[in-house]
Parts: C-alpha cells; sequence; structure tokens
C-alpha cells in the first residue's frame, strides 16, 4: 500500500499538471535575478552564492507545497485516506517522501548548474548541494505542516508559505553555516552539518504527526 | 477527594457563561491592581538615579524587559490553551488562545520597537541581526501568521483547532529565543535577571523592574480576560443574528 501510494503520489507531481518541473523553473530563476540586482560582480556573487541558492531552493520548495494535500481533498481521496486503518502519519510520512521525491530532489541535481552560474568552486558547490540535499526534506515536512493547516482554504497557497516561512528559518541558517564552514577554512564543517541533519529527523516525526492531527482536525 | 473537587472547580469555571460572571466580578479588580501596580511601577523607575554609563536611557529597560518576557509568555499561555483545545475540545481553550494571540503581538511590537529606541544610544544602530532580535522578530510574525490563519476561517471551531496545531508546532521557536543569547554569543546581553547564582542587576534598578514585570503581567491578565469575554459576546451575538434570520424566513414562508 506504501509503496502503491508513493508511487501514484509520484506520477501525479510529475506528469502534466503536476507542476514538479516549474519549481525547478522557479529556482533557476530566482538565481538568475540575483545578478541583475547586486550586479556581475564575480567575487561578490561567488561571496554570496551558497546563501543564494539556498534561499532560491527555499523559496521554490515553498511553491508547490500548497497542493500536496489540496488535489487529494478536490477528487476525494483525502477521505479514503483518512478512514483507512493504517496510522495517517504514516501516510503522512509517504507523502511527503513523495512530494520530496518530485520536488525536492530535482532543486538539488538542479543546484550544481547554478553555483556554477554564481561562480562558486567545487567544494562550495559539493557542500552547498549536500546540505541541500539533507536539508530539503526537512522543509518539506514543516510544509506538510501548513499545508494541512490550510487545506481547507480557497486560497490557501499564500497563507502557507507565510505560516511555514518562520518555521523553516533554522534550516537556512544551519545549511547555509554549513555551506560556508566547508569554503572558509577556520570554520568545522561537520558541526551545522549534524545539526542540519538532527533538525531533519525532528522534523521527520513532528511534521507528519502534526499534519496528521491537523487533517483529522480540518476535514469536516 | 481534594483533587477531584479541584477538577469539578475547574470544570465549573470551563462553563462559558460561569466564566462571564466571573469575568465580570474580577476585571474591575484586576484592572485596579494592575492600574496601581503601574503607578508604583512608573514611580520608581523615574524616581531613580539613571546608571553611571547609561544615564537616563536604562529607564527604557523597565518597559522593554516585562514586554520581552510576556511576548514569551502570552505564547506559553498560547499553547496551553491549544492543548486545551485539542484534548478536551473546549470551546473556551478556543477562544482563550484566539484572544492571547494579538496580545502577544501587541507585546512583540512594544518589545521590539523599545529595544530599537534603546538599541540606537546604546549599540549606535537600530537593528542588528543578533540572535535574540532575529528570533524575537520571528516570533512577531508568527503571531500574525496565527491571527491571519484564525481570520481566514469561517467556522470558528475549526479555525480553533487547526491554528492549535501551527501554535504546538511553531512553540519550537520559544526555547530558541530564551536561550539563544546565551547559546549564541552575540550584541544582546545574556540573561541577567533570573540566573544561576543571583541577579547581576543592582537591586536599586531591580525592584522597579520587578514590579513593572508584575503590572506588566497583570496588565496581560486584564486585558486577556476582557478580550476572552468579549469574544463570546461576539460569537453569541453572531449565533442570535443567524437565529433571527432563520426566524425572519420561516415566519415569510409561512405569510406566503
Amino acid at each position: 500500500m506504501v509503496i502503491a501510494l508513493l508511487f501514484r503520489d509520484l506520477k501525479l507531481s510529475v506528469r502534466a499538471g503536476g507542476g514538479a518541473l516549474i519549481g525547478v523553473l522557479f529556482f533557476t530563476t530566482v538565481v538568475a535575478v540575483i545578478p541583475f540586482g547586486v550586479g556581475p560582480d564575480l567575487n561578490l556573487l561567488s561571496r554570496i552564492g551558497p546563501a543564494i541558492v539556498w534561499i532560491g531552493a527555499l523559496l521554490s520548495a515553498l511553491l508547490g507545497l500548497d497542493r500536496m494535500f489540496q488535489t487529494d481533498r478536490e477528487d476525494g481521496s483525502l477521505d479514503l485516506l483518512l478512514m483507512q486503518e493504517h496510522p495517517l502519519a504514516l501516510t503522512v510520512l509517504v507523502k511527503c517522501l513523495a512530494h520530496w521525491l518530485g520536488n525536492g530532489l530535482p532543486l538539488v541535481i538542479a543546484s550544481p548548474l547554478l553555483g556554477l552560474f554564481m561562480n562558486m568552486d567545487e567544494v562550495a558547490i559539493g557542500a552547498t548541494m549536500l546540505t541541500l540535499l539533507v536539508g530539503t526534506p526537512a522543509l518539506t515536512f514543516i510544509g506538510a505542516v501548513g499545508a494541512a493547516v490550510a487545506v481547507a482554504l480557497p486560497r490557501g497557497g499564500l497563507l502557507v508559505s507565510i505560516l511555514v516561512l518562520p518555521l523553516a528559518i533554522p534550516v537556512l541558517i544551519f545549511g547555509v553555516s554549513a555551506s560556508y564552514a566547508a569554503v572558509q577554512d577556520p570554520a568545522p564543517f561537520m558541526p551545522p552539518f549534524l545539526i542540519l541533519v538532527a533538525i531533519t529527523m525532528f522534523f521527520a516525526v513532528l511534521g507528519p504527526l502534526g499534519a496528521a492531527l491537523a487533517l483529522r482536525n480540518a476535514g469536516d | 477527594m481534594p483533587q477531584i473537587a479541584v477538577l469539578t472547580k475547574l470544570t465549573d469555571l470551563a462553563n462559558p457563561t460561569r466564566f462571564l460572571g466571573l469575568a465580570s466580578r474580577i476585571l474591575p479588580w484586576m484592572a485596579g491592581i494592575t492600574a496601581v501596580l503601574f503607578a508604583i511601577g512608573l514611580y520608581l523607575s523615574f524616581a531613580g538615579e539613571g546608571d553611571y554609563q547609561q544615564g537616563m536611557t536604562v529607564r527604557i529597560m523597565y518597559v522593554h524587559v516585562p514586554a520581552a518576557w510576556l511576548s514569551m509568555m502570552c505564547y506559553s499561555v498560547m499553547a496551553a490553551s491549544a492543548i486545551g483545545t485539542l484534548v478536551w475540545r473546549h470551546p473556551l481553550a478556543d477562544v482563550s488562545h484566539k484572544a492571547a494571540a494579538p496580545l502577544g503581538a501587541a507585546f512583540t511590537l512594544i518589545a521590539l520597537a523599545t529595544g530599537s529606541l534603546w538599541g540606537k544610544p546604546m549599540w549606535g544602530t537600530w537593528w542588528v541581526w543578533d540572535a535574540r532580535l532575529t528570533s524575537v522578530f520571528v516570533l512577531f510574525l508568527m503571531y500574525l501568521g496565527l491571527i491571519a490563519l484564525n481570520r481566514a476561517m469561517d467556522d470558528p471551531g475549526k479555525a480553533a483547532r487547526v491554528s492549535s496545531v501551527l501554535i504546538l508546532v511553531g512553540f519550537v521557536n520559544i526555547p530558541i529565543i530564551k536561550f539563544s543569547v546565551d547559546w549564541w554569543n552575540t550584541l544582546h546581553q545574556p540573561a541577567s535577571v533570573i540566573r544561576m547564582g543571583g541577579s547581576t542587576i543592582d537591586s536599586t534598578f531591580l525592584w522597579p523592574l520587578l514590579i513593572m514585570a508584575i503590572a506588566f503581567t497583570m496588565l496581560f491578565f486584564t486585558l486577556h480576560v476582557a478580550a476572552m469575554r468579549n469574544e463570546i459576546w461576539r460569537r453569541r451575538v453572531s449565533a442570535q443574528r443567524r437565529m433571527a434570520a432563520r426566524m425572519a424566513g420561516q415566519t415569510l414562508e409561512k405569510g406566503v
């Protein structure tokens, strides 16, 4: 059942109308807009590169969140998911994984190319990609709570972003500081990276539980 | 069975009508105590001498520090009410955290504004992206997000349950704010009033500060009870309006 749900969600998000690749497009556009704003100074760009790539990824991860449960609610499958005997938190966890594979992983894969645009060196690109790989699942788990809370709202998309962003700030802080620590010598890479892993683990538990609670209460 | 007696007392209080009765009885007292405490606290704050280093600006502390404490306490009250909503499905708990959110936002804004005014003469800047300032700012944004979420839904019961989930998830931020000054060594000074080994603040400053803190806490509870009372009345008015509209519809049908 778990595998079937995973594949169903993944197919829905990748095929037409799913909007998974729109996220990558948005990510590229955000990063491409930055040099127009701060000027094409390559030294400056390579210095702020990891932060820009992280912020771009954060914003694009928010983009698809509101569709996470809303499409299921519209076609009625959310009620079926609520009624089955599996624990709802587990179902939400699977949905989060599918959402991450469809929306988060493409961002991670696209990040080295954008790092190249930002004139970052190889170590910085690798570190940013690694921190994104570890950090973006946390964004999906936090976002699941926001998506579940706003599932019944007709225009919840903007509200989800406002509710989720404050909670996502620790992920951004430690993701960016780990990426910088890999490049700048005196700062060690492991402590912020391990904290980032811990945050992801923490929200992997709290996110699905909170989202399941909100879904049960939002469905009337 | 004293425990059961206490529990029945609490359940009695949880009845909105009883709550309204109690509120109308104690609100004048609470308001009076708050006013007296503020009078004493403000007098003491202005009577004392300025700090030898900070001069007159040290008086900002008497407003800034209590407001900052309350911004966190208010969120804790909301989190406790959120548990009440989710576990006991209590209508009064719904009202409680809905009424507390704007108060919390107001206290957080006061703490941020006075902190900024204090920072200009002391640190030479209105704002720094220091750990505590940033996390309090994030708390302010969370209050606003919760107010927005509560307003976005028509059904008050559902709005309360859904925002309770978010309040509890957002509670993660409170320890981060509390310990941000100890974990990250930044511009904002570490905790100096309540800490191991006694306070580092001189007693001439400590007494006015404590009285102001109690005054602010009383102010919060007075406003909170008043806001809860208003919210209960607002719900009753809208329920009666709906009923009146239904009755009007029925008489119209009969007439035709």
